[in-house]
């Protein structure tokens, strides 16, 4: 069994510099990296950029480090849910790529599968395919998108072993399983780590060999942004 | 003429047994309610979940499971949850049979905008361009015009396209519209509202071929 257990979150976030380019997991705040943000906060490492599907609201998630002016770029699918990151853009403090949410999984996907590029008929015709190579299959119009390149990914998972097999709960899923690997180095933090061998190898969603750093995470918030629900009768 | 709920209720005479549906965000949600219970049908949320069931009882929120609107949800019998790379490959592969989303702006030749105000509202296009760039049998439910009563069914959109020549279908508080290499063909009127309140209040072309029956809700 090769070990990819490290003991915390500081060992988990060795050799993380300025100007680097990191890839975070979750769906708005659900699934999302809370320890490796949290400590990417205290780092006050700056200029970085952030590959992630939302941007955090204004006090949880990437919001705290939009607040510290600690993100040179977002690329995201859908900042809505972030007044602060709205005005950083607006004023131009805040460099954002918006990106198809299909696209933004698939370039994280080709980067872990070693695609360099593929053609997605998203956003064909739209300006999101302006200076993009465009081609025509079985008379259908695609647009070319490149796979990402980026430093770290910072993952969230339910359960995970110290051979680094990660295993995720609900729709914390997301982009998680996406960006395993698809970055020089994967750093998965979980809520339950347990020895190699308790996990059954059938019910692993991510293997080991896609993440080089997993540790226990701590004190999980998993704030909810709509709770929803419907009277017992 | 209909509310929101109106609309959500004649959409959902639209979809059939066997379906793999995915709702927007708005008008589109409300579809699920207004769905006969005598058909099967699976809900697709695009953060990765097929088999969506309506919001938990209060005290059993799960923070791990959601939509993509983020509110908090439960699932049904046969439902899965997967990745978003699978998730949109589902979407992408054609494997979803409907899809049904909100608009600001609707072409006569079926473009759709509804990401981006520039200068004012700039959130982001989600999954909206990939649903619309796959999806063939694509039904935007909206409000006919908009709040300052201008036209949102347009011979051409003034705002930043989602997706060239895809909506197949529009429902909106006035009517039931087809769209058509030719136009806007109208299909049903609302109750209580005639063609020429219908004209009136579409910008872009809009054929009337005959006697336009009222819907049936």
């Amino acid at each position: 069994m090769i070990s990819k257990k490290v003991a915390d979150v500081k060992e988990a976030m060795k050799g993380i510099q300025d100007g680097m380019t990191f890839m975070l997991g979750g769906f708005g705040l659900c699934g999302i990296p809370e320890n490796a943000i949290t400590e990417l906060v205290s780092s006050n490492i700056k200029d970085i950029t952030c590959i992630s599907n939302n941007a955090g609201v204004d006090d949880f998630g990437l919001g705290l480090l939009l607040h510290k002016h600690q993100i040179k770029k977002m690329i995201s699918s859908y900042v809505g849910e972030n007044e602060e990151f709205e005005r950083q853009m607006l004023s131009g403090e805040l460099e954002v790529e918006l990106t198809p949410q299909g696209t933004l999984a698939e370039k994280c996907r080709a980067a872990q599968a070693g695609f360099p590029a593929f053609y997605t008929p998203a956003g064909y015709g739209t300006e999101v395919a302006e200076g993009k190579e465009t081609r025509e299959f079985n008379g259908k119009m695609y647009v070319l998108e490149e796979a990402f390149k980026a430093d770290f990914a910072f993952v969230k998972a339910w359960k995970g072993d110290e051979a680094g097999n990660l295993i995720f709960k609900g729709t914390a899923r997301n982009f998680n399983p996406c960006m395993c690997g698809a970055a020089t180095i994967t750093v998965a933090e979980v809520e339950e780590l347990v020895p190699a061998g308790e996990l059954d190898p059938n019910q692993i969603h991510i293997p080991g060999i896609f993440v080089q750093r997993i540790f226990q995470g701590e004190n999980y918030e998993k704030r909810i942004e709509q709770r929803t629900v419907r009277p017992r009768n | 003429m209909l509310d929101k709920n109106g609309i959500a209720k004649r959409i959902a005479k639209e979809v059939k047994d066997g379906y793999y549906v995915n709702l927007g965000i708005g008008i589109p949600t409300l579809v699920a309610n207004f769905v006969r219970d005598d058909i099967n049908v699976e809900f697709q949320s695009e953060n990765g979940v097929l088999g969506m069931g309506p919001f938990p009882f209060e005290g059993e929120e799960d923070a791990d499971i959601i939509n993509a609107g983020k509110q908090t949800i439960t699932t049904l019998n046969g439902a899965s949850f997967f990745d978003s790379a699978t998730s949109f490959g589902m979407i992408r592969g054609k494997h979803v049979d409907l899809t049904i989303l909100g608009a600001m702006e609707v072409s006569e030749t079926g473009d759709i905008a509804n990401w981006k105000i520039p200068g004012k509202m700039v959130k982001g296009m989600g999954g909206a361009m990939d649903l619309v760039a796959s999806a063939e049998n694509i039904i935007v439910a909206m409000m006919h015009t908009n709040r300052a009563g201008e036209s949102k069914l347009l011979k051409k959109c003034s705002l930043p396209l989602t997706g060239v020549g895809c909506v197949t279908k529009i429902v909106t508080n006035l009517a039931v519209i087809e769209v058509t290499p030719k136009g806007f063909k109208l299909l049903e009127r609302a109750p209580g509202v005639s063609v020429d309140e219908i004209k009136e209040a579409t910008e872009g072309t809009l054929i009337v071929d005959g006697e336009v029956p009222e819907m049936t809700l």
